[in-house]
């Protein structure tokens, strides 16, 4: 039950913000951040009682839903999951901090605003901790909605057609992956009887061919949702009309349902066609991190820069997912982990230069360094953060990333370390820009954070620098789950080959 | 020779239908003006309670001779006959919305007669009797076990249908345009019913379901009165459910007609035609499925297609509306060429959830308005997110059920049809009606887009508020959709108790 509780406490403030009138726009705020601190607090608590070497889910549930079509109501943990929930939860108070007046401007009110960021929340919960792949896609598609309301209602420019591409694109692949689950599911009745239990399905002997097919369903929506290059097109243009603190939900977690789906669905499901589709997807992985890169070195939109970041960073993650070795699953997970903080540092100090200048184009910030220290210092520990540099939380992703894949496809390897080196150039520039040299016109007498702000960011910065030091309580986690998805998928870590 | 044996008992529904139907037009000719509306509200609600609970009395029995051998009571029959009740009970609330309708539907548009009868309220209620005897024609339909009764029903629940459409008060021509094209089709295609009908007596020697049946069972002979038999059946059929090719009338029918006729026709006449259809083509040319089979997997998928894409172009709602029933008719032939069991009550369960949704959306459809009456031109629907945030969020929810979003009825149909197509090895078909369900959602989502991301530039139009009948339908049904979305097991249930042709 206590998943259930946990995840049923957003939608709860959501429905007791609903009583309360449009126009007390404090007293929602209030009730949405003390729910969603009460929620991560509940989270945290739990997380602390989960015990790391036992293998298989914990913190298990399960009651009958659809007993016709053998669907349940099923949720449970395992290390991968844990991590990202509590990512979630973690970065959804400090977004409604961080956008107190995001709400404002919107085409409804404040008090929607809440209450779509937390059903959101529960949605998110729900997606990673069912074990039910029905359930999974139930939150899966559900969950599209209120990001689609929170992108076309309250985001900036062509925000409702940034919202329907968004949706478009999602509902595309969700389709497709719906074709995918039918498809088990009627194996699922012929060999076991119908059910959705992905234990259970993991067991299901499929003939290669049509696991080829099934797994690209589910491997589509998930490229999709990550975004991997090609299907990457829908996101800039997301992240860069939707509100800062939506697109830190948007791109730290929604996008992790993606690489997260590919861990557990794609190779726990279809082993034998993940491993057919891996060099395919290596490639695409590795122009995903060298397309991201060299078009967030042109990017002039603050926005979009961090947007085509993120689809450099994807990049490692799917690459870290397919290389099949526990080093690259382990280093992938975490890098969904540290991702989520490094962008939402990005996005949420971009929001607050946004404010103050009320513009996204990286140039007019010419000079905060003099202006607004603290914004700009912590606005470089972030974009630091976000090329890896060592004693930052992503590098030590980054570098299992790498190690991992370089066991297997070196050349993978190779390749993806340009785009580490091209990371520093596009993080780089910008922060020479924008924080250094002569201040821009109109920068003169821009404050610097409030306490708000800096209590906002405070904790991301922290997570980022704590877990770049000591990354082991994380690794912890997510190295037994890792261990057991590479092994149960047939894989076994190639061999070190030694120096010759 | 003795006079035949009918079972009334099992009978009773239907009769009860048609008493109220033959007593509704004794009082539109005998009662005063004054009275009539509310008598024939009376009278058409009783027969539709009564005869509902007719059906729940008997729910539990089944026969298979029971006029002779013209009708046949089983499961699958008494659940359309119960569903159809029901749509048609609350379609019927939006009916009572008389003012949708011409006071005196023989004036000729725009004449004097018709100007007086509208000023002195000499309102004419014929819609009440003529949709009950639609219903009959609907409840004997998917209970027909012999090719007269079928076609007899065809034409009970054609015949007021065509009438019903030309009835509208305002755009009058338009609506008797829609009448006259939605007859002239009609007849068309009920000759090509006839035609196939006349070639399986050929090939069979027989009228009865059962002797059909027995016919391909034993006798592989005479192979091309039998193709040629069903193909014309099939066509008659397929144009009763709109699918591609036979839709052609369906948008302009849609848009034509009356909102509230426009209602009680998508969501009945789909339950009715598709129940016909299943029983045909589950239990009469059952055995005969390498013939018909590869025929109507052709026509699901173009369906489909045609609807889902033809639907994009479209800047009207009520013909948007009508395409995606296009689209939604090719779903439900999955459901048809899947031809197992579940299949069979995966079509069952569509037919429900899609019959709710869609007197829902046609529902909120009538209360759209300005001063010159409905609108349904999609761009001056901009903006009514901001001013009817309620209305607004049910129309959004029917479209996403209609697009099969989870947690709507619309998604659990969409599975648990495609997860029967799949059963039976169709995967082309699922494929299909999947990238369809893509496209479709574009269309469903620009609605919304509409509603709530466009401002409005048109302050005439405005959401009317709403009579208490119809607010109580669309509520019911946007109730209906959601806990068909959400815990659907019960009726899944009940429904796999009784999928079962007798025959």
């Amino acid at each position: 039950m206590t998943l259930t509780i946990i995840g049923a406490l957003p939608l709860l403030g959501a429905l007791l913000i609903g009583t309360v009138k449009k126009e007390q726009t404090t007293v929602v705020k209030q009730m949405a951040l003390l729910t969603s601190i009460l929620t991560a607090v509940a989270f945290a608590i739990t997380a602390m009682r989960f015990e790391v070497d036992r293998p298989g889910f914990q913190f298990v549930e399960s009651h009958s839903w659809l007993p016709t079509f053998g669907i349940n109501y099923a949720l449970g943990l395992d290390g991968i999951s844990l991590i990202l929930i509590l990512m979630s939860v973690l970065l959804v108070p400090v977004v409604i901090i961080a956008g107190w007046h995001e709400s404002e401007g919107g085409r409804w009110s404040a008090k929607t605003f809440y209450v779509l960021i937390l059903i959101l929340e529960t949605m998110m919960i729900g997606v990673f901790a069912a074990t039910d792949v029905f359930l999974f896609y139930v939150f899966f598609e559900a969950m599209l909605i209120p990001v689609y309301f929170l992108i076309g209602g309250y985001g900036v420019g062509e925000r409702s057609q940034a919202a329907i591409k968004f949706l478009l694109y999602s509902l595309f692949g969700g389709l497709l992956m719906l074709a995918s689950i039918i498809g088990i599911y009627v194996i699922s009745g012929n060999q076991i009887g119908h059910t959705f239990d992905i234990d259970k399905l993991a067991t299901l002997q499929i003939d290669s061919l049509t696991q080829n097919f099934l797994f690209l369903g589910f491997f589509i929506a998930f490229a999709i949702k990550a975004p991997l290059w090609p299907l990457h097109t829908w996101l800039p243009d997301a992240a860069k009309s939707a509100t800062p603190g939506t697109s830190v939900l948007l791109l730290g977690v929604l996008d992790k349902v993606g690489t997260f789906g590919m861990i557990r669905y794609c190779i726990k499901l279809f082993p034998d066609a993940s491993k057919t589709f891996t060099p395919m997807i290596i490639t695409l992985s590795v122009i995903s991190i060298l397309y991201g890169a060299f078009l967030a070195i042109g990017q002039k939109d603050i926005k979009g820069l961090i947007a085509f970041t993120s689809i450099s960073h994807f990049g490692f993650i799917t690459l870290g997912i397919f290389a099949m070795t526990t080093q690259g699953n382990s280093g992938a997970t975490l890098y969904m982990f540290n991702h989520g903080f490094s962008t939402a540092a990005l996005f949420i100090l971009a929001g607050y230069m946004m404010r103050r200048r009320n513009s996204s184009t990286i140039a007019d910030f010419g000079g905060l360094q003099r202006v607004t220290p603290i914004l700009a210092w912590t606005f470089f520990i972030a974009g630091l953060s976000s090329l890896a540099l060592p004693g930052l939380s992503s590098f030590v992703s980054e570098f299992l990333v790498l190690v991992g894949t370089y066991t297997r496809y070196p050349v993978a390897a190779i390749l993806g370390t340009f785009g580490i080196i091209l990371a520093a150039l596009y993080i780089l520039i910008p922060v020479q820009k924008a924080l250094h040299g002569p201040t821009t016109a109109g920068n003169e007498y821009l404050p610097d954070l409030t306490r708000r702000e800096k209590i906002a960011i405070a904790p991301v910065i922290a997570i980022i620098i704590a877990l770049g030091f000591y990354p082991k309580p994380a690794l912890d986690v997510i190295n037994p789950t890792s261990v057991t998805t590479i092994t149960d998928a047939g894989f076994s870590d190639p061999a070190p080959t030694g120096g010759k | 020779m003795s006079a035949p044996a009918l079972n009334y008992s099992l009978l009773a529904p239907i009769l009860v239908i048609l008493g109220g139907a033959v007593i509704g037009v004794l009082i539109e000719a005998f009662a005063k003006s004054t009275s009539r509306t509310a008598l024939q509200k009376t009278i058409a609600f009783g027969s539709i309670i009564l005869a509902f609970a007719q059906v729940w009395r008997v729910h539990n029995q089944s026969s298979a001779s029971v006029a002779v051998k013209s009708v046949v009571i089983d499961g699958p029959a008494l659940f359309m006959q119960g569903t159809i009740l029901l749509l048609a009970f609350f379609a019927l609330f939006l009916i009572s919305d008389i003012d949708n309708f011409t006071a005196q539907a023989s004036a000729v548009p725009g004449s004097e007669e018709e100007r007086s009868a509208l000023q002195t309220g000499r309102q004419q209620t014929e819609v009440f009797p003529l949709t009950l005897f639609a219903v009959a024609g609907m409840m004997l339909f998917p209970a027909a076990s012999d090719l007269i009764t079928l076609f007899v029903a065809l034409e009970v629940l054609s015949l007021p249908l065509y009438l019903m459409a030309g009835l509208s008060r305002r755009r009058r021509l338009f609506s008797q345009e829609a009448a006259l094209k939605y007859f002239l089709l009609g007849a068309y295609s009920s000759a090509f019913f006839l035609f196939g009908a006349a070639f399986l007596y050929g090939y069979s020697g027989s009228i009865t379901f059962e002797g059909i049946r027995a016919s391909i069972v034993e006798s592989p002979q005479n192979q091309i009165f039998l193709l040629i038999g069903m193909t014309f059946l099939a066509i008659g059929l397929l144009f009763k459910v709109g699918a591609a090719p036979f839709h052609a009338w369906t948008p302009d029918v849609y848009q034509g007609a009356p909102t509230p006729i426009t209602a009680f026709m998508a969501a009945a006449t789909k339950v009715a035609a598709f129940g016909a259809m299943l029983r045909i083509f589950y239990v009469v040319l059952g055995n005969a499925n390498w013939n018909w089979r590869p025929m109507l997997n052709v026509i699901a998928i173009l369906t489909m297609i045609v609807g889902s894409v033809i639907a994009i172009a479209q800047r009207d709602v009520k013909r948007m509306l009508a395409y995606s029933s296009i689209a939604h008719a090719g779903f439900l032939l999955t459901g048809v060429i899947a031809l197992n069991k579940h299949g069979l009550e995966a079509s069952l369960f569509y037919l429900v959830a899609y019959g709710f949704t869609t007197l829902g959306a046609f529902g909120v459809v009538t209360l759209i308005r300005d001063s010159s009456g409905e609108i349904t031109d999609l761009n001056r629907w901009a903006g009514l997110g901001k001013r009817s945030p309620k209305i607004a969020a049910l129309f959004s929810f029917f479209l996403l059920a209609f697009a099969g979003i989870p947690l709507t009825s619309g998604f659990i149909g969409k599975f648990s049809i495609f997860s029967a197509a799949y059963e039976s090895n169709n995967i082309a078909v699922v494929v299909a009606g999947v990238l369809s369900s893509a496209i479709a959602a574009f269309f469903y989502i620009r609605v919304i887009v509409a509603m709530y991301f466009t401002d409005a530039h048109d302050d005439t139009v405005s959401v009317v508020i709403p009579s208490r009948l119809t607010s109580l339908t669309i509520w019911f049904a946007g109730l209906v959709t959601l806990i068909l979305g959400v815990y659907p097991t019960p009726l899944l249930n009940q429904i796999e108790k009784i999928a079962t042709f007798i025959h």
